[in-house]
């Protein structure tokens, strides 16, 4: 298969921009929305997601020619849920705190659409190394959206950014940016999800639409402006013709 | 006596206050995904909370009876989103084979559970939590009521909202949200019902 020039960077940020799988195709909501409270906790999601994502396309893909077409989503789930136990356990191994705070949502990547998805629709029928950008490119895409969540929730509703209780390896430290009693707790409560999420989808819909009409008029002025042209020299068609008419 | 009165408050608790879309966020996908019309949400509603009761009745034992004294407790999830996809495929060939009209108007929601994070949610945190069978069962209880509860609710709204005038950034999905967060504020009010009743 010959491929253009810059596919594989083109691969990697279509997760991140074009086919955001949170803010396009609206997949893996329940995370986004359930582990945003904290910047780091989104951050750990995230990245607990993109191992558990890349693994299981990685492993896909190199046996998509053994799995037959009758069995694939049985065999997908249960790659899916082996890769999700090895990461609970080492998160609980090796960073307990994340494992407290993510509680049952670790487990339930094994249901996150996403990664059934990208499974399904694309390692199951490319090479290894694409699929390993794309579920790169997808995990990548997916922690910088419910980063981008946790970055509003947090900042609204405590007013301040602090890291190091999840990381316990990095210092603890505290970012005061609203002063303290100008937050607005709501915004860390399941409410203020909700809220963060449909403003952010609701301004996606906004640049959309305006990017629609822009194109839509120019396409528009492009007509009038060929129509003008047709009309022009026709008339000036017409005036030759009657200039020659006149001259015989 | 005793037993009774804690059971009923642990499903009203489960189903209200801990609702399971609105503040513990499971099943998010079916809730924005399959509330267009009331009769759809109200057969995925039905058909979830068959799955979850059969779901908790069948995992809890095989964890505490099979897994944990095998020695492969870590192996939960794996076993678990099994049990799961099997009960979907037998409780659609059930009904397929009883009820037919039944089946064909839940038929098409069922293969929706399985990816439905509300089943295995309970699952798991039946078992993880250690509660004990009765509290599972009335923990099941809840939260799928509560699910039924609120995606039909939710869509009865939003057939309203279908024809109500919104800006139009905010048309289809965001005003949706907008109404779920509206929603969940609601029950944010009734936090701490419980709280004067000595079990």
């Amino acid at each position: 298969m010959a491929k253009e020039k810059g596919f594989t960077k083109k691969n990697f940020l279509k997760g991140i921009v074009v086919e955001n799988p949170l803010f396009v195709s609206i997949l893996g909501t329940c995370p986004a929305l359930a582990t945003t409270k904290t910047v780091e906790a989104a951050l750990g999601m995230g990245l607990l997601f993109t191992v558990v994502l890349i693994c299981s396309s990685v492993l896909v893909s190199l046996l998509r020619k053994l799995i037959s077409e009758e069995i694939r989503t049985p065999a997908y789930i249960v790659i899916i849920a082996t890769f999700v136990t090895i990461v609970k356990m080492m998160t609980s191994a090796f960073l307990p705190e994340l494992y407290s705070t993510l509680g049952v949502f670790i487990s339930l990547i094994v249901v996150n659409c996403i990664v059934l998805g990208r499974a399904e629709a694309y390692a199951s029928k490319n090479t290894v190394f694409d699929s390993f950008i794309d579920a790169l490119g997808m995990g990548v895409g997916y922690t910088l959206a419910i980063i981008l969540m946790a970055f509003f929730r947090e900042l609204i509703g405590t007013g301040a950014f602090s890291f190091g209780k999840i990381f316990t390896f990095i210092p603890a430290f505290k970012l005061q940016i609203i002063p303290v009693g100008y937050e607005i707790s709501l915004f860390q409560n399941p409410a203020g999800a909700f809220i963060v999420f449909a403003i952010i989808l609701a301004v996606i819909a906004f640049i959309n639409n305006r990017k629609n009409e822009l194109k839509t008029n120019l396409e528009r002025q492009a007509k009038i402006k060929k129509q003008q042209e047709a009309k022009l020299k026709a008339e000036q068609e017409k005036a030759k013709q009657v200039a020659e008419g006149e001259t015989k | 006596m005793q037993i009774f009165i804690s059971f009923i408050l642990a499903i009203i608790s489960s189903m209200l206050i801990d609702n399971v879309v609105l503040s513990r966020f499971y099943g998010i996908c079916p809730f924005l995904g399959v509330s267009k019309k009331v009769k759809s949400s109200l057969g995925m509603g039905i058909a979830v909370v068959f799955v979850i009761l059969l779901a908790t009745v069948i995992c809890w034992p095989l964890y505490n009876y099979v897994l944990v004294p095998a020695g492969i407790a870590f192996l939960d999830t794996v076993v678990y989103i099994l049990v799961i996809a099997s009960l979907v495929q037998l409780v659609g060939l059930f009904i397929k084979k009883y009820s037919p009209s039944l089946y064909k108007s839940l038929g098409i929601y069922l293969p929706l559970i399985t990816t439905n994070c509300a089943v295995l949610g309970v699952a798991q945190g039946n078992t993880d939590q250690g509660l004990s069978f009765l509290d599972s069962l009335a923990n099941g209880l809840g939260t799928s009521i509560g699910f039924l509860l609120i995606i039909v609710t939710f869509s009865c709204i939003r057939t309203r909202l279908d024809s109500a005038n919104t800006p139009k950034a905010f048309k289809g999905l965001p005003i949706a949200l907008v109404t779920a967060a509206i929603m969940a504020i609601a029950l944010m009010g009734l936090q701490g019902l419980f709280s004067g009743i000595k079990l």
